[in-house]
This record gives structure tokens, C-alpha cells and sequence, in this order.
């Protein structure tokens, strides 16, 4: 097993679905130990599909779910998987899960596959997804993992939409395909090239980095 | 916890026939829905490559655009010399739907099929060909409709499989195929140029004349290969159109 696995507190047999302990696995990726800015995971796909928000939010909704059921299955077979194969056993559960989901789209609603199979890759490859599977679910129990995914997946989603919003405002004066710029009354606005290219990703990520941790007071070690 | 190697490939071996079982039987059992998803699709996107068609598509059950496809197109296949095809490799009847455009284009171009559909419908008609080539990452292509004097196009349904979210997956939108319609292909010498975009996004239309097209921010890659994709394929149906169309009366439903 990985050194850096974290054995969280033992939980007590009664203890409620919601309680304090569980609802800072959701709650702790959001701000304090965000998977993008903190933990500086999911950077590529954090460039790649940030350009506008329509794609974003299908990426973050991808996310959440592939995290979510990556963690309970790896977490089900926590026990049986060995210490020095696990990575590629959780790469293979991982595409699998994601290949699985995509076979099923393409035979029930193609539409949405059509716009989904171009994110296959970027999710499989998530470092996130990855992260997760080694930092938690392998030392954890099923509900806890699952609620943890949901955590990250959300922190990531934040994010991934908050630079999205600016990429897409400023680069082509678009909010969701909707020409806000427009519509507030600067007409002709110019959009600004470098916010399309994934240079600007870097440069919103970096202003959201250093609002958030002059916040929260978090360094570096 | 250290295993033994023993259990270390009887996991990784088990676990692999699990996964792959999953998978095949999934892509197995599946099979047949996907096809006809696919072959829907590729109906639609024939289909969407008229405008009014397209409008009329978005509020349309599946059989509701089979039914409409079966009533306004008529379709052949020709080869690269302009020679229209009855038969198929197998010696069954050649049928223009069934020709992979994707296994076609890695033959030589001289040994490709070229499917062409014909669409009439309440006395507007047009000829729609299929396009097929390369973008930034993997394959675009797209259905093209052409006036009946194959000079100017009336509208373009672009896809693709793997462009970037935002940039080059911009082809599949309305806002990018609109740009195209009534643009022509003929420069004002009527020499065949094709349609080219341009790089840049938010040129005026002045600049722009009837032969380009306003460009992709950030998808300058993906806007070449649609560039090289529409001259390479329009380019390939001249000889089919010289033969079968300019030297005819125009005679479009009759063969």
C-alpha cells in the first residue's frame, strides 16, 4: 500500500450518514484542499476544456461521476487489490468505468456521446480521478469514498467553471454561447485572443490561485 | 500487506478476463444499436446540410427523419472517373448509405467510391457530397449541398471525432456551418477554388468575399484541415459532375 494512504478516523457503528467527519470530505476539496488549486491536479484537462462554459460543465459533470464510481469500486475491492499493481488495476477500472459509459451513450443517445467522446480521454487521464483512488479509496470504506469523490469532484467543477466564465467573457465576450458583452452594452467589444489560447487558462488559474490563498493563508512547503 | 507473485497474476490475469468480458459483451450486445444510431446520424447530418431541413430536424422523432430522408433523397455512387457504380465489391446492389467514407479515404484516391445525394423537395434542389480528411487531432468530415448549377453552397454540416471542446469542436455549431451558405466556389475568373476560412475570428464580411469564410479563434489547425477536407472532396466529384450532370440536361431524379 502507498505510504501516502490516509487512514481516516475509524468511524463509530452509529454513526450518522451526515456527520461532521463525513461532511468534511465533501466540504474540505471545495476551498482548503482543492484538487486544482491546492493540490495542482487536473491542470491539462483544466486548459483543454475551459474555453468556454457549455464544454466545461460537461467535463465537470463527467468528472463527478467517474470520481464518484472509480472510488466506491476501488474502495470494494480495497482489500483484495495487490499493494504493487495497484495503479494499473485502478487505470484499468477507471477506463473501464469510462469506456463503459461511453458504449452505453452511443447505443441509447448518441447525441450526447457524440459531445462526450471527445472528454474519454481527458477523464481517463485525470490525475484527479487517479489521486483520489490512491489518497483515499484504497484506505477507506465504500460510503466514505464516495462521498469523498463527490467532494473533489465538486472542487474541481468550481474551478474548472470559474475560469471557463472568465475564458469565455473575455475571449469572445460569451457567457454559455450568450453574448453578455453585447447584451450590457459594449457592442463591439473586442475579444481578447491569448484568453482562447490555453495560455489564458494559465493566467486565470494563477489570478484564482493567488486570490484564494491570500484568503486561506496557505503556503507552499 | 505483501502478496505472494502468485496471487499478484492470478489478480491481474482474473481481473483482465473480468474487464475484458465486460467490455466485449457490452460492445457485443450493443452492437446492433449503435449501428443504428450511426446510421441515423449520418442521415441527419446528410439531411442537415440543407438549412430549412436542419430547422425542421430539431423537433423530429427518429422515424420521423428516416421517413423524411426516404421522400426527398435519391442517391448513386460514382467512381473517381465519373462512371456511375451498380454493384458492390460482394456483388450485391450498391447502396450510396453504405459507403464508408472513412474506409474509402485511406484507399488511393482513383480506387475511392463517391456516394452523391440528391435532394428534392418542394422544387428546391440540390446535390449533397460527402467530405472526409483530417483536423488538428483525428478525422472531420461533413456533408456539403451544392445548387444545381454546382457553383455555390447552399448549406454544410461539419463533424468530427476528437477536436478540442470550445476550438475546433466549434465546427459542429450552427454559428460556424451558417457562414458557409451561399458563398461560392468559383473566383470571378470561374476558376474552382473551393471555400477557404480564414484565421482570425470577426472579419468583416466585406473582407471576407464570396469565397472565404470568418475563422475559428484558437482553431486555425482544425479550420485548415476543413479548408484542404472541402477543396480535396469537391475538388474529387468534378469529374462525376462533368459526366453525369453539366454534360445532361439537368435531369436530377430520372437516373
Amino acid at each position: 500500500m502507498s505510504t501516502e494512504t490516509i487512514e481516516a478516523p475509524v468511524a463509530k457503528e452509529s454513526e450518522s450518514l451526515l456527520s461532521k467527519r463525513r461532511k468534511k470530505f465533501v466540504t474540505d476539496p471545495l476551498n482548503d484542499d482543492n484538487p486544482v488549486t491546492v493540490q495542482v491536479l487536473g491542470i491539462c484537462s483544466a486548459l483543454a476544456v475551459t474555453t468556454q462554459m457549455k464544454p466545461t460543465m460537461v467535463m465537470a459533470m463527467s468528472v463527478i461521476f467517474v470520481l464518484i464510481f472509480s472510488n466506491l469500486i476501488i474502495s470494494l475491492m480495497r482489500n483484495a487489490i495487490p499493494g504493487r499493481v495497484r495503479i494499473i488495476v485502478q487505470l484499468a477500472v477507471v477506463a473501464t468505468l469510462v469506456t463503459l459509459v461511453n458504449e452505453v451513450l452511443k447505443a441509447y443517445a448518441f447525441d450526447i456521446y457524440k459531445q462526450l467522446s471527445v472528454f474519454i480521454g481527458l477523464i481517463i487521464t485525470n490525475c484527479i480521478v487517479m489521486g483520489r483512488l490512491e489518497a483515499f479509496a484504497l484506505g477507506n470504506k465504500p460510503y466514505d469514498s464516495v462521498l469523498d469523490g463527490l467532494g473533489s469532484g465538486l472542487g474541481y467543477s468550481w474551478i474548472i467553471l470559474a475560469v471557463a466564465f472568465f475564458r469565455e467573457l473575455w475571449g469572445s465576450g460569451k457567457v454559455f454561447g450568450y453574448d453578455l458583452m453585447g447584451a450590457i452594452g459594449f457592442e463591439n467589444f473586442a475579444a481578447n485572443g491569448l484568453m482562447v489560447s490555453p495560455v489564458g487558462a494559465f493566467i486565470v488559474l494563477g489570478f484564482i490561485i493567488w486570490v484564494q490563498r491570500s484568503k486561506t493563508g496557505y503556503v507552499e512547503h | 500487506m505483501q502478496q505472494s507473485n502468485r496471487y499478484i497474476i492470478l489478480f491481474s490475469l482474473s481481473l483482465t478476463i473480468v474487464l475484458a468480458l465486460l467490455l466485449a459483451g457490452v460492445s457485443q450486445g450493443l452492437g446492433p444499436l449503435q449501428k443504428k444510431a450511426q446510421d441515423l446520424d449520418t442521415k441527419k447530418q446528410i439531411l442537415g446540410a440543407i438549412p430549412s431541413e436542419k430547422e425542421a430536424l430539431a423537433d423530429m422523432e427518429a422515424e420521423q427523419i428516416l421517413a423524411r430522408y426516404e421522400e426527398v433523397i435519391s442517391s448513386v455512387v460514382s467512381d473517381f472517373q465519373g462512371n456511375l457504380v451498380d454493384t458492390n465489391e460482394k456483388g450485391g446492389p450498391m447502396v450510396a448509405e453504405e459507403v464508408n467514407i472513412e474506409k474509402n479515404y485511406k484507399k488511393s484516391v482513383e480506387d475511392r467510391m463517391f456516394p452523391v445525394f440528391k435532394y428534392n423537395a418542394n422544387g428546391q434542389e440540390a446535390y449533397i457530397i460527402p467530405t472526409f480528411g483530417a483536423g488538428l487531432w483525428d478525422a472531420i468530415w461533413g456533408f456539403v449541398a451544392l445548387t444545381p448549377d454546382l457553383k455555390s453552397v447552399i448549406g454544410i454540416s461539419l463533424d468530427h471525432k476528437g477536436e478540442t471542446p470550445g476550438l475546433g469542436a466549434r465546427i459542429t455549431t450552427d454559428e460556424i456551418q451558417a457562414r458557409y451558405q451561399q458563398k461560392d466556389l468559383y473566383d470571378t475568373n470561374g476558376e474552382f477554388v473551393s471555400i477557404s476560412m480564414v484565421k482570425g475570428e470577426k472579419t468583416p464580411e466585406s473582407m471576407l468575399g464570396p469565397n472565404k469564410v470568418d475563422g475559428m479563434a484558437g482553431a486555425t489547425l482544425t479550420a485548415n484541415g476543413v479548408n484542404d477536407m472541402l477543396l480535396n472532396y469537391i475538388g474529387y466529384y468534378q469529374k462525376y459532375f462533368d459526366k453525369q450532370v453539366r454534360g445532361k440536361a439537368l435531369t436530377m431524379n430520372n437516373q
